[in-house]
């Protein structure tokens, strides 16, 4: 995860450092001059478009769920709870959303009503809090579990390597969704927190192996021996010297588990394994209404957009890290960039001047 | 995996001795590959024993078969789960019974599903077919379709085609597969079903297809603006004259290619094949493909006949065939490049042979439509054949065709941009090589530096993905099958699940488990015998 190291334009005497790499990196470098490693991540991170717009919409959605119906002690601004019935207003509960009399009116119920009256903005958005609940422990807890066993077979190898790698290997060959199936017939459903915990438990491996391959690298090298002679005990070394070095590839690879995680949860929802009724999730709710397709199309089209639109952002967000932590990435900084940097050398340079 | 596949930095292979037998030589060299071979299946056999074992032992916890009765009104309830709890040994601790079950697998005996009293081996037997079936297909498809775009998207890097395609594989990334199927299931089906009534297409449909066409292809060209508006316009052009054609006749009732069609998008396909592999101006590769597109034409007459007796069996010895004449044409071209004659003549030959078929199985489409149990209804929603429909080869092999077309279409949408993905940035990273660099410097034309060059050696890593996601589409169909109702694997596990039934379970696990462990170590040696610097020893 290191930069590369400076390399002169002009090139050392007979280095044979490609002419046009040293002018990138030399281009490259300038704008990153004199910032840590993290603020360059970051800064490659904001720049990339498609993650950042997409990191703007997911913190909307999650405002928009957490704050509509309220969660927990959050409370909502929405009249109608997710079980609460209400007259259907509109033939067939359709959505009173849309434009009428020259303006654009929400109504009573924007995303439509079944047919016995549920407010669906209210239902897809508990469903919505359901999953991003199962996104979030899956993600979290799973990726604990990956780096955990990962650190212990890379840094210690020998019998424990052997032994964690061949319990990833089982763990491999069942099928995720086979078992996921299984864990949430088991689990019974109501809750997305046991689902999001029984899910975790199968869903480390693809983690393990990265952060294992990351450690095996990683333990070769010199700040490891130093802090060895320095006196650092293993678990030390592990997660205070190492495992800051592997965060990137964690980073995105969580991300990444994330963005399937969602899809897995209403896949299982959707087969029935998952969160069943009375509770809602997104998946449940297309199982429940996919027959009402022909009659009630907005039942079917909301949860599956929101679907949709959560695995797109997390996806996005996992590219823009994916790009922003790749030591290799080079891109050329546009003239505003290399401008910006000229300014900060020149601010340093007088705050250096100004001091002397 | 990392211990056991090493590069081979420095030690060469030993030079053969002189005084040894080519024999013993040859057995020296292949004994570290069977030593590896045996190390990694005895090594898959423990993982996929302890995995049964766990799964096994899940399914006891998890699942309970009295389920239905505990909540039955049934007068005779104590004794129907005594009965059930004889019957399935609950009493027993689930350990002792999965060794139980263990001792009666290596008997060849997978178990009993005890509410259908079906063996597990023959429900197996039914599924796997249709598995296999909806899986192959699709899998063909979306690898070619993946790498296809994946390549032309790393070729024209950072263009508008190159961020379009980066987007759509996000999004397709991002769906979820039964929602997919069933927006499948109304639009494709339904909505194509009632279109065919009266199959004209409305003019804004084509302005809108027409111009998506001209910019596709526009920025799949490139090249200057001059150029980029001449292919816009000529494929606008196209697809006007194609869509009108379509609407006009009524070619979607009655379709069909003709020996005209055959002929022209024959010599379109034979100039496609050689202008990828040897270029045109190849002239000897050229003439030997038109020479297959010929032959095929003037074949197709004298083959309606053949076909009436259509069977696989038939196809079967039509493409040996084929390759067979391939062969014969490209030495009779001769040239210092016969393989090279005989692979471009192959290929075309095998395209033109796949338009007679496709020719011969669009003459019973009207027929099928007609038919009483299609009732112009022809795009299948659910199952995998029309019950009660009865016909030759064709028809069975359209009926087939109809019903997977909606699942294969959920299943590529899904594989479809992973294959996109991985196959722009092996190409991206293979495009940067120092022997790309040096093919250019050469001379080569940019024609052989991308297929000869690049191309091949991009597919290295994508060939080691490939066998994994076979095995694992084999267990992960379930949801397309269950939305299409087709009784495969998948639908055999969900039922099974739902019935509380654990043997089905172990089975499907035991078939997929088994195939994810072959494909990993087929991944191993297929990677070793396509990059040079991989050896596997023990």
């Amino acid at each position: 995860m290191s930069i590369n190291p400076p390399i002169e334009p002009t090139g050392g005497a007979g280095a044979p450092v490609d002419p046009a790499e040293s002018v990138e990196n030399a281009i490259e470098l300038k704008e990153v001059e004199g910032l840590s490693q993290g603020r360059i991540v970051l800064r490659r991170f904001l720049r990339h478009r498609g993650a950042m717009i997409s990191s703007v919409v997911l913190v909307l959605i999650i405002l928009l769920v957490t704050t509509s119906i309220g969660w927990g002690p959050i409370p909502g601004w929405w009249t109608y709870g997710y079980r609460d019935l209400d007259t259907i207003v509109n033939a067939g509960g359709a959505p009173t959303m849309g434009f009428k009399d020259g303006g654009f009116v929400f109504g009573q119920h924007p995303f439509g009503q079944d047919n016995i009256g549920h407010d669906g903005f209210a239902m897809v958005m508990r469903g919505t809090q359901q999953s991003l609940t199962v996104m979030f422990v899956i993600g979290l807890l799973s990726t604990v579990i990956g780096v955990i066993i990962g650190a212990l077979a890379g840094y210690f190898r020998g019998w424990l390597d052997g032994l964690l790698m061949r319990l990833t290997d089982m763990f491999i060959t069942i099928p995720v969704i086979m078992v996921g199936s299984i864990l949430g017939v088991l689990v019974g459903g109501a809750s997305p927190w046991s689902l999001a915990i029984a899910l975790s438990l199968v869903s480390w491996m693809n983690m393990a192996r990265l952060v294992r391959g990351q450690f095996l690298a990683l333990r070769e090298r010199e700040f490891v021996d130093a802090a060895r002679v320095a006196g650092a005990s293993d678990f030390r070394i592990m997660f205070k010297h190492m495992l800051p070095n592997a965060v990137g590839v964690i980073i995105v690879n969580a991300t990444l588990l994330m963005a399937s995680a969602i899809l897995l949860e209403t896949a299982l929802s959707y087969l029935g394994f998952g969160i069943n009724s009375p509770e809602v999730s997104l998946g449940q709710l297309i199982n429940e209404y996919q027959t009402a397709f022909a009659t009630r199309p907005w039942l079917f089209w909301w949860p599956g957009l929101f679907i949709v639109i959560i695995a797109l952002c997390v996806n996005f967000i996992g590219d823009g890290l994916r790009d922003a932590f790749d030591p290799r990435q080079r891109r050329i900084p546009t003239a505003r960039a290399l401008a910006k940097a000229d300014r900060r050398k020149q601010r340093a340079e007088q705050r250096a001047a100004a001091k002397a | 995996m990392a211990t056991s596949v090493t590069t081979r930095a420095s030690g060469a292979p030993s030079a053969p001795d002189t005084t040894v037998t080519a024999r013993t030589s040859w057995f020296r060299n292949i004994a570290p590959t069977l030593i590896f071979l045996a190390r990694r299946l005895l090594s898959s056999a423990v993982v996929l024993l302890a995995a049964t074992f766990v799964v096994y032992l899940l399914l006891a916890f998890a699942l309970d078969p009295l389920e239905d009765l505990r909540t039955s009104t049934q007068l005779n309830k104590e004794a129907l789960i005594e009965a059930r709890t004889r019957q399935l040994d609950l009493d027993t601790p689930p350990v002792i019974r999965y060794f139980k079950w263990l001792g009666a697998l290596l008997t060849g005996d997978m178990g009993t599903a005890f509410r259908s009293g079906q063996s597990v081996t023959s429900m197996l037997g039914n599924a796997l077919p249709n598995t296999v079936q909806l899986v192959a297909l699709s899998v063909v498809i979306a690898i070619g379709l993946g790498v296809l775009v994946g390549i032309v998207s790393a070729l024209r890097q950072y263009t508008r085609f190159d961020y379009s395609v980066t987007f759509l594989s996000f999004v397709l990334y991002s769906l979820p597969s039964f929602w997919v199927a069933v927006l499948l299931k109304l639009w494709g089906a339904i909505g194509f079903n009632d279109f065919l009534a009266d199959p004209s297409i409305p003019p804004l449909v084509m302005v809108i297809v027409t111009l998506v066409s001209g910019v596709i292809w526009s920025s799949i060209i490139g090249g200057s603006t001059r150029t980029r508006w001449i292919s816009f316009a000529a494929s606008a052009v196209a697809t006007v004259a194609a869509l009108f054609f379509l609407s006009e006749t009524d070619w979607l009732l009655d379709p069909g290619l003709g020996i005209a069609g055959v002929a022209v998008i024959g010599v379109g396909i034979a100039f496609a094949v050689v202008a990828l592999s040897a270029g045109v101006q190849n002239r000897r590769v050229l003439y030997a493909s038109l020479v297959m597109v010929a032959i095929g034409t003037a074949l197709y007459y004298p083959l309606q006949y053949a076909f009436v007796y259509g069977s696989w069996w038939l196809m079967l010895g039509l493409l040996v065939t084929v390759a067979i004449v391939g062969v014969v044409v490209a030495k009779l071209f001769g040239g210092w490049e016969v393989s090279q004659t005989a692979r471009a003549a192959i290929i075309t030959g095998i395209g033109v042979g796949a338009l007679i078929f496709i020719d011969r199985v669009m003459q019973v489409w009207l027929n099928y439509t007609r038919a009483s149990q299609i009732n112009h209804r022809p795009i299948a929603t659910i199952g995998s054949a029309t019950p009660g429909l009865s016909g030759d080869f064709w028809v069975k092999n359209l009926d087939t065709f109809t019903h997977l077309l909606l699942p294969t279409i959920a299943l590529i949408l899904i594989s479809f941009a992973s294959y996109t993905r991985y196959s722009r940035a092996s190409l991206l990273e293979v495009m940067n090589q120092d022997y790309i660099r040096t093919a250019r410097a050469k001379g080569l034309p940019e024609r052989v530096v991308t297929m000869r060059h690049a191309f091949r050696n991009a597919l290295i890593p994508l060939a080691t993905v490939i066998p994994l996601d076979i095995a694992s589409l084999f267990g992960g169909a379930i949801i397309t099958e269950r939305v299409f109702a087709i009784p495969g694997m998948g639908t055999m596990f969900i039922k099974a699940l739902n019935e509380r039934d654990p043997d089905p379970i172990m089975g499907y696990f035991l078939v997929t488990g088994a195939l994810l462990v072959i494909a990993s170590i087929a991944v191993d040696f297929i990677y070793a015998a396509l990059d040079p610097r991989i050896r596997v020893n023990s």
